[in-house]
């Protein structure tokens, strides 16, 4: 089968450069491995909302319309948002189709897939940032009798056996985890590496309402000082709940989580954490503030300090203080599951071209693929701007990225 | 960021810095660096070690002459006291991979230093090392590290510049987190 344009994956980066390539009349398809949204139906944990308020999730021609614009979507209602947007745009999706290898054909790609090969000239990886959970080599020295989980099958408390939990990570993913393991009666220690904390809400405002407004959201990837490193941060500690409240070391250490620094080892059963937890949270603090008097330098320059509450800066985080645990004996402590929070990565194994670095991640300059005309990836973090890492970043992400798709294809057809 | 009108000048060489890293990013074998420390008994609990040469950016290096430490027990433990304690040069290597961290972190971010000054201690009950206590670990139960700076910077950017300086060091990172430690006779 022919076609000009294939996007893999049905998610909502897929789906807007679909409405993107329809409004340009490119021929394309899309294909999904399972049905649209997968990954939101699937391979989420029950509780889980989005970090961004419901206001901010839009995609080309579509944005939220419901009763409660301040409120967090469920992945249940980012499931039916995408859905209602495939149907809108008419996106040529082919669900229950995986792809299996994509190779290059010299001027265009075969994608092969378990429902037969297309031959196309570009090719747009939309098949998610998240596919596979990013553990640590140290999760092989978990003892026997200690169960591992990821946050890609784990769905809530009830899969834990009753007993302690040590959850790995303190991303947004981690220090939600961890409350609501808690909250169930299960004790949990959080072991804690770098991380980035953020208020929920800023003079009377969501943090997004101040990001979005304050341009920090419209940063480019050209413009970030190390996008390496801008690519790799964790998400910020956030949580979407309907008293908006902030998420932080804190607030879990007064809940009885005991936090402790970044697994540095496990052996024989005794795990060991880092004596860094002092100075990660003060780097963590100082980064906060930094960026609310940023804001509030923003508020000022825009005019807008009338409508806002005072400022104010972040106390410093308690636990910081406080001498942490060093090493826990993990059967002794009546510790019965690991769950490491560390991240996420894609699942490219199909994609069997020279576009990987040593590390093993898609090189690629705002979403244009190195190596490899017509390759475009969408749907990952910062991408071409912070925005991208936000369903609101697929709308600028995919209108620049059809663009330079269109003109590809024009240079093609005159070579 | 801290504006000047004059230059900038602690002595760090950041243009090196950051081209080295750009460079040994695209050549990590050239990046793997083994550091090397001979020591020999000398008598009691004093001994000498000795500096020499290291590996790295693919071959080996000396150093520009050889350093030497010596090392010993005080004499409150019956020694006598002809070298700091091997914890005490411990403690020297943290601060002054802390030190070195904050320069070079200064410098990058346009910061001039007048002076740095770091005071540490390390708190440590000897039952440990004395096998009087089994629950008392031998090494320090904490470390604390104070720096007095004086620079043209704001406070909040000097604590900024001292946690990134923790961040970035190497002994720092040694003396927090556990290293596989393998050792055989020959």
């Amino acid at each position: 089968m022919h076609t000009t344009v294939v996007i893999i994956g049905a998610g909502h980066a897929g789906l807007a450069m679909s409405r993107r390539l329809t409004e340009r009349s490119i021929d394309h398809v899309v294909l999904e491995r399972g049905e649209v949204a997968n990954s939101w139906r699937t391979e989420r944990w029950d509780s889980l909302r989005l970090l961004t308020p419901n206001w901010l999730t839009r995609l080309p021609g579509r944005a939220y319309a419901g009763p409660d614009p301040d409120g967090y979507a469920s992945a249940r209602e980012v499931a039916a948002f995408i859905d209602d947007y495939a149907s809108a745009v008419s996106a040529p999706v082919l669900n229950g189709t995986t792809v299996t290898a994509v190779t290059s054909t010299g001027d265009g790609y075969q994608v092969a897939t378990d429902r037969g090969p297309w031959r196309c000239a570009a090719v747009v990886i939309a098949s998610g940032a998240c596919n596979l959970a990013a553990v640590p080599p140290v999760a092989a020295d978990v003892p026997p009798g200690i169960a591992v989980h990821t946050p890609l099958t784990y769905r809530n408390p009830t899969d834990l056996e009753p007993g302690g939990v040590l959850v790995v990570g303190a991303s947004a993913t981690g220090v939600q985890l961890a409350e609501e393991i808690n909250c169930s009666g299960r004790p949990v220690t959080l072991s804690v590496g770098e991380h980035v904390r953020l208020p929920r809400t800023y003079r009377g405002r969501d943090i997004f309402w101040w990001t979005d407004r304050a341009g920090i959201l419209d940063e480019r990837h050209d413009e970030v000082d190390d996008i390496v490193r801008a690519r790799s941060l964790p998400s910020p500690q956030l949580v979407g709940t309907p008293e908006r409240r902030s998420i932080d070391l804190d607030t879990l250490a007064a809940r009885g989580i005991t936090i402790v620094g970044r697994l540095g080892g496990l052996a024989e059963g005794v795990a060991r954490f880092s004596g860094s937890l002092a100075n990660t949270c003060t780097l963590a603090d100082l980064k906060a503030n930094r960026l609310l008097a940023r804001l509030d330098d923003w508020a000022t320059s825009a005019g807008r300090d009338d409508e806002l509450g005072p400022p104010e800066r972040m106390e410093p985080t308690r636990v910081a203080g406080r001498t942490p645990l060093l090493e826990l004996d993990l059967h002794r402590a009546g510790i019965r599951s690991v769950l490491f929070a560390t991240g996420y990565r894609p699942d490219l194994s199909w994609l069997h071209l020279p576009v990987f670095d040593r590390r093993g991640r898609i090189e690629h300059c705002g979403g244009v693929v190195c190596d490899a005309p017509g390759m475009y990836v969408v749907g990952h973090g910062l991408v071409r701007r912070r925005r991208s890492s936000f369903i609101c970043g697929a709308g600028p992400d995919s209108a620049e990225l059809a663009h330079l798709l269109h003109q590809h294809l024009d240079a093609r057809a005159l070579a | 960021m801290t504006m000047t009108d004059t230059p900038v000048d602690n002595g760090v060489n950041t243009e090196a810095l950051l081209g080295a890293r750009e460079a040994l990013s695209e050549a990590p074998e050239a990046a793997a660096f083994t550091w090397r420390a001979t020591c020999s008994w000398v008598h009691g609990t004093h001994s000498t070690s000795t500096i020499e040469g290291f590996s790295g950016l693919g071959t080996d290096h000396q150093h520009k002459k050889t350093f030497t430490f010596e090392a010993d027990h005080p004499e409150c433990f019956a020694s006598q006291d002809l070298g700091a304690t091997p914890v005490e040069i411990v403690l020297a290597g943290l601060a002054s991979c802390l030190t070195a961290g904050v320069a070079a972190v200064a410098q990058h971010r346009g910061i001039q230093l007048r002076s740095v000054t770091a005071t540490l201690e390390g708190d440590m009950n000897v039952l440990g090392i004395l096998g009087a206590d089994p629950d008392v670990r031998n090494g320090f139960s904490a470390i604390r590290v104070r720096f007095d700076i004086d620079a043209n910077a704001s406070p909040d950017d000097i604590e900024a510049l001292v946690a990134q300086s923790q961040k970035r060091s190497a002994v720092f990172d040694i003396v927090t987190n556990p290293t596989a430690v393998t050792v055989e006779v020959a």
